[in-house]
C-alpha cells in the first residue's frame, strides 16, 4: 500500500525525499504541487524528472480524498460526509455568510470526552484523523477558493489530536502552503490544559474554549473533562498567556434552558471571565436524539446576553445555520456509523 | 513556560500481568491523594505524558496504577515491559471523581475499574452497587480484593465467556433488564462509547442527569 504525501509538512517532505536519495529542494516542489497548484497526481507534476516522479510514485501517492456525500440547507449550509482510512466518516460544515465563508472541520472520528449535548460523543472514539484527513477537509472542498475562515469546532476535541492539529495550521499558514494569515483560523478546545499550552506556544491561530458552565459541580454534570480539568485553571491559564490582542480568545456558551442560563450563571461568568480581553459567544443548542437538555428560548438568550454587556462583556449570539440538516451535531455521520457498527462489548 | 503537568521521577516498585494484555505497575507513594483522583505518567520528563487513575488506597505504600497496552499506542507498550527499579516520571495526583458517602451505583468497564478499587481499599465503599463489565472473567481486575473489601452488591458482567459464572451479557444489557433507583448518584468510568451508552440508558430510566458523575479516558 502507498503512503500518503497529502497533509505532509514540509519538513516531513524533505525527510520523504531524502529516503528516496532526491535533492532536498524536491520537498519545496510537492508542497508547491500540492498545496498551492492543488494536483491531484503526482503526474501532474511536470517540473519534476520522469525518473523523479517514478521513484516517488513507486511508494507514494497524493492521497485525496472527495466527499462522498453532501446535504444542503434551505440556508446554504452544505454537510459534507468524508469516509476515512479506517472505513469510518467524519463531517465538514461549510456555513456561507454574506462575506464570509466558514468551514468547520473535524479532528477526530468520534470523541472521547462524552460531553452530555454532543451528538459525536454517541459513537465513542473511533480514531484520530490523520493531518492529511484534516486539511483534506479543506482542500476537497468544492467551494475551497471561497473560503475565509477555517473553525476547527466539528467532529472531535482538537487538543486530544494536537499534533495532527499544529501540522494542518502549518500547512495553511506557511509559504510554502496556503499563506493564509492565522488570524483566520479558530481552533476550538474544552480545555484539555497540557495540549492547549503547546497549541498556544506553537501557532498563531485564535482559540476558542467550550465553557458552557461557570459552575465547577454543574459543568462536571454536562461535560466529563471538568473532573479533571477545571474551568477554573483553564482559565487561568489562558490569563497567563494575555490572549487578546493579536489572537483572540473566545468562549462559547451553548445555553440549555434552566441549566446555565439564569441570572446566577450570568453574574459567575462575568465573576470568572473578569479581566479577560473576550468574546463570549452564545449559541442556541440544537436538540440530539434522547437528550435530557433543552435549548434557551430566542428572548432569554437575549437577556442573558444583556446581563452580560451591561457587566462589560462582548457578546454575540451565534446565528443558528444549517438546523434543517443538523449542521453542527455529528448526526450524519453517527447515522452512517450505527449503521454499519456491531454492539461494542463491555 | 511549563506546558505539561511537573513530572518527579519515580521507580518501579513492580509490575506484574493481571489478564492477557492487562497489568498492575506500582511505585512508592509520596504524595497523599483523594480515592478517584488520577496520575499523569510518562518515561521521560518532559514528554505527551498519558492520565491513569490510581487503583490503590490513600494510606497504601504505594502508587498503583492499572493499564491494558494498546500495541498501537506511544506508552503502553513500553510500560508494559518495565521491570522493578526502572525510572517512570509522574505527576502529582489530581482530578475531582470523587464519591459521594451515601447510596450510589458505581459502573465501570474495563480497566474503569480503577478508581473504584483506590475507594474501596479507601473504606469509601458504604452503601455502593458496583456494576462491572468485561469480556471474560479474567477481565474483573481486582475481584478477590473487591470481594473481600466490599460489603455492597457486586455485580460482574461478562460479554462473551459462555462458561461464565457471573451475568452473562453486556453492563447495559443488565441496566436496560433491573429497575435502577433514580435518587441514588451513579458514578461511570470507562471509555467514551461506554459512558455516553451507560448515561442513555439511566436517562431513559429518569435517572436526572444531575445524578450522573462521568470519568472517561482519554
Amino acid at each position: 500500500m502507498k503512503t500518503n504525501l497529502f497533509g505532509l509538512t514540509l519538513f516531513q517532505l524533505k525527510e520523504v525525499v531524502s529516503s528516496l536519495g532526491l535533492p532536498a529542494f524536491t520537498a519545496t516542489q510537492l508542497a508547491d504541487w500540492m498545496y498551492k497548484k492543488q494536483v491531484t497526481s503526482i503526474a501532474s507534476m511536470t517540473n519534476l524528472s520522469k525518473q523523479t516522479r517514478e521513484k516517488l510514485e513507486s511508494k507514494y501517492c497524493i492521497g485525496m480524498t472527495e466527499p462522498s456525500k453532501v446535504q444542503t440547507s434551505t440556508d446554504g449550509t452544505k454537510k459534507y460526509l468524508y469516509p476515512t482510512q479506517i472505513q469510518k466518516f467524519i463531517e465538514a460544515a461549510y456555513i456561507p455568510d454574506d462575506d464570509r465563508a466558514t468551514l468547520c472541520v473535524s479532528t477526530q472520528i468520534g470523541c472521547k470526552m462524552g460531553c452530555l449535548f454532543c451528538m459525536t460523543g454517541k459513537q465513542g472514539f473511533q480514531g484520530n484523523l490523520t493531518t492529511g484527513e484534516i486539511i483534506n477537509q479543506v482542500q476537497s472542498l468544492p467551494e475551497f477558493e471561497k473560503l475565509t475562515n477555517i473553525v476547527y469546532m466539528g467532529m472531535g476535541e482538537p487538543m486530544d489530536n494536537v499534533e495532527a492539529v499544529l501540522n494542518s495550521i502549518e500547512i495553511m499558514t506557511s509559504p510554502w502552503g496556503y499563506e493564509w494569515s492565522p488570524k483566520r483560523i479558530t481552533v476550538s478546545t474544552i480545555g484539555i490544559i497540557p495540549a492547549m499550552n503547546t497549541f498556544l506556544e506553537r501557532s498563531q491561530a485564535h482559540l476558542a474554549v467550550s465553557l458552557h458552565s461557570p459552575f465547577d459541580d454543574e459543568r462536571r454534570e454536562i461535560m466529563p473533562i471538568q473532573n479533571v480539568y477545571p474551568i477554573t485553571q483553564v482559565i487561568s491559564e489562558i490569563r497567563r498567556w494575555q490572549l487578546g490582542r493579536q489572537r483572540r480568545v473566545s468562549f462559547e456558551y451553548i445555553m440549555f434552558k434552566r441549566v446555565n442560563d439564569t441570572p446566577r450563571h450570568a453574574n459567575e461568568l462575568v465573576r470568572l471571565l473578569h479581566g479577560i480581553k473576550c468574546r463570549v459567544n452564545l449559541i442556541r443548542f440544537h436538540a440530539i436524539p434522547d437528550t435530557p437538555l433543552e435549548g434557551t428560548s430566542p428572548e432569554n438568550m437575549v437577556t442573558f446576553q444583556n446581563h452580560l454587556k451591561a457587566k462589560g462583556l462582548t457578546v454575540t449570539i451565534r446565528a443558528s445555520r444549517g438546523e434543517d440538516i443538523f449542521a453542527a451535531c455529528g448526526l450524519l455521520s453517527t447515522k452512517e456509523l450505527l449503521r454499519k457498527q456491531q454492539e461494542t462489548d463491555f | 513556560m511549563s506546558h505539561n503537568h511537573t513530572l518527579y521521577k519515580k521507580q518501579v516498585s513492580a509490575i506484574r500481568s493481571v489478564a492477557e494484555g492487562v497489568y498492575v505497575l506500582s511505585f512508592q507513594r509520596s504524595f497523599t491523594f483523594t480515592a478517584g483522583q488520577v496520575i499523569a505518567i510518562d518515561i521521560v520528563p518532559d514528554g505527551e505524558a498519558r492520565l491513569y487513575s490510581i487503583a490503590s488506597g490513600e494510606q497504601d505504600k504505594d502508587i498503583e496504577i492499572l493499564f491494558d497496552e494498546r500495541p498501537e499506542g506511544r506508552l503502553t507498550p513500553i510500560l508494559s515491559r518495565l521491570r522493578a527499579g526502572d525510572s517512570i516520571y509522574v505527576s502529582e495526583p489530581f482530578g475531582s471523581f470523587r464519591s459521594d458517602a451515601g447510596k450510589a451505583y458505581w459502573i465501570a468497564a474495563g480497566t474503569g475499574i480503577a478508581p473504584f478499587v483506590s475507594m474501596i481499599r479507601s473504606g469509601k465503599a458504604d452503601y455502593k452497587t458496583l456494576l462491572h463489565g468485561g469480556r471474560y472473567d479474567e477481565n474483573f481486575y481486582f475481584a478477590s480484593l473487591i470481594e473481600k473489601n466490599f460489603r455492597g452488591k457486586y455485580i460482574r458482567c461478562c460479554s462473551q465467556q459462555e462458561d461464565t459464572a457471573y451475568y452473562k451479557g453486556r453492563l447495559t444489557g443488565w441496566l436496560k433488564e433491573h429497575n435502577l433507583a433514580t435518587d441514588n448518584r451513579y458514578y461511570l468510568c470507562g471509555s467514551a462509547e461506554m459512558v455516553v451508552q451507560v448515561r442513555d440508558i439511566l436517562i431513559s430510566k429518569d435517572v436526572p442527569f444531575q445524578n450522573i458523575v462521568s470519568e472517561t479516558y482519554f
